[in-house]
């Protein structure tokens, strides 16, 4: 294949995910229910959780921070996010309940395009919610110690997750096609985090709770958007966010192949 | 025929509220696992809490060292409100269906049909309480003492009962189950908005002023007082004051609801 065709055959494949994320997109932004627990749900959480455990920065150990208003707004972003993701693979299995996607399977578009373009609509849930926190943040008299490159470098973090959690919630929808299993991982979603330093520093944890938060990838992706947040931009904890980010894009993309075949063969 | 005409009315009444309860509870044993999001979503925020927060005990004016034993009333009281909720969403269901219509043109009156779904509830919300308590002791809460877990039970009973009242009354108005996040949340924001974290003196300014003027502040620290040191009158009426107050409230605007449908 020379280089021109290969640039068709891409320009085409752009074309496609960019059609069905749009799609993806105006679904999400249509429906306020599906928005609506993404944003109120975490901002309720973020509220209470900020009034009523506000005296923690007292603790011997808590990281320097401006408020625990600042402290929290990473923790937030990341239940939201969280919720996008379990979100968009609900929107993708209520697709393949309905024969969407089976339209689609028949039609002479790449299957990766598929699973891309849902997850375009979990990436602008995902910027969606970065941007709301950071103005709730920033309205309620929180900072943004590193400033503007801070804002968007947590901006960046939080849509890139979004979309790589949402690539595991793809994987389920597609490996069961039902709307109400992918719904019932809600719970999950929650243990999951509760079991991460997005709400509390790791190390005022209490056992296990503060051992399962050491080695867990969202530990890593949550300080990696908090660090510009409270204190400056860190190369370590960046790094340590995107890969931790890397390695559930590749764990998301394996399971959503292995869910496609088994889909497919299936039928 | 003669029998049934001179079976008095209250205990006519009775067998109605027995029938709808029996009802809730075959869709309980019939659908096991539609119980388990109200058992699973209390243990989840109690276990994440304890281990997120646990730390909180160490500042001062913290009443207690355990706060295992802090907050394990709260999550009892929060399965009470998603159980009570979900008795909305059922009612919505019913409302969906058409089921309530057949009710409605029964001679039982309205208050029976609401009295049939808010008891249920108040009976369904003891499940998610044990299942969370026995974790919370297994984890090492404290014993709350025979008085004290008599006076936490019926705060979830009757929290419960409140819970359905308002998803009933969110039924009846809205007539359909898409207003079951304003049910849930609703309890939610509820139940949190109190001394649910920490001491009133350690909330912040604007949760302080909420969680003072909120009642059920009150019916948590009478739920709590057991579990965090002695059971006392003075921390029991102003609870048992609280929940009946909201139990009149909203089982009035439930009952004005349920009057109206179906005219």
């Amino acid at each position: 294949m020379d280089a021109h065709l290969l640039g068709s055959a891409l320009r085409t494949n752009l074309r496609i995910v960019r059609a069905l994320g749009m799609r993806s997109i105006r679904q999400t932004f249509r429906r306020p229910q599906l928005i609506a627990p993404i944003i109120v749900f975490p901002t309720l959480l973020l509220a209470i959780q900020t009034g009523g455990a506000g005296s923690a920065v007292e603790l011997p150990g808590f990281p320097p921070v401006q408020s625990f208003l600042q402290f929290m707004l990473a923790g937030a972003m990341m239940n939201a996010l969280m919720l996008a993701g379990n979100s968009g693979g609900i929107a993708l299995a209520v697709d393949i309940e309905m024969g969407f996607t089976d339209r689609l399977f028949s039609a002479p578009i790449p299957r990766f395009a598929i699973v891309l373009g849902r997850l375009a609509g979990t990436a602008a849930l995902g910027l969606f919610a970065s941007l709301w926190f950071l103005t709730i943040g920033l309205v309620f008299g929180a900072t943004i110690e590193s400033g503007v490159a801070g804002a968007l470098m947590a901006i960046v973090l939080v849509t890139a997750s979004a979309m790589a959690v949402g690539g595991i919630g793809a994987a389920i929808a597609l490996r069961t096609g039902s709307a109400s299993v992918v719904q019932g991982l809600f719970p999950l979603v929650l243990v999951v985090l509760f079991l991460s330093s997005a709400f509390f520093p790791q190390e005022l944890m209490i056992e296990p709770a503060k051992t399962i938060a050491k080695y867990n990838p969202l530990s890593f992706i949550v300080e990696g958007i908090r660090e510009p947040i409270i204190s400056g931009i860190n190369a370590s904890d960046t790094l340590d966010a995107v890969l931790a980010i890397l390695g559930i894009v590749v764990l998301g993309l394996l399971l959503s192949d292995r869910a496609l075949r088994h889909r497919l063969k299936v039928g | 025929m003669e029998a049934a005409v001179a079976m008095p009315a209250w205990r006519s009444n009775l067998a109605t509220i027995a029938a709808l309860m029996a009802r809730a509870k075959n869709e309980l044993l019939r659908v096991p696992g539609a119980a388990i999001p109200g058992v699973l979503a209390p243990t989840i925020f109690f276990l994440g809490l304890n281990g997120v927060f646990g730390a909180l005990t160490q500042l001062r004016g913290f009443s207690t060292s355990s706060y295992e034993s802090f907050i394990v009333p709260v999550s009892m009281l929060q399965g009470a409100g998603f159980t009570g909720a979900a008795a909305g969403v059922n009612l919505a269901r019913d409302i969906e269906a058409g089921w309530l219509d057949r009710l409605l043109v029964s001679p039982a009156p309205r208050w029976v049909l609401l009295a049939g779904t808010v008891l249920a509830a108040s009976a369904r919300a003891l499940i998610p309480a044990t299942f969370v308590l026995s974790v919370a002791l297994l984890l090492g809460a404290g014993w709350p003492g025979v008085d004290g877990l008599l006076i936490a039970y019926v705060m979830v009973a009757a929290m419960a009962a409140v819970a359905a009242c308002w998803g009933s009354f969110l039924a009846l108005r809205f007539k359909s189950q898409s207003a079951a996040p304003l049910m849930q949340a609703g309890m939610m924001a509820l139940i949190l908005t109190t001394t649910a974290y920490a001491p009133l003196a350690l909330l912040g300014a604007w949760l302080q002023d909420i969680a003072r003027v909120n009642p059920v502040t009150q019916v948590l620290e009478a739920a709590r007082q057991g579990f965090v040191g002695s059971v006392s009158w003075a921390e029991t009426w102003p609870g048992v004051l609280a929940i009946t107050g909201m139990l009149a409230l909203l089982g009035a605007l439930a009952l004005r609801e349920m009057r109206r449908t179906g005219l």
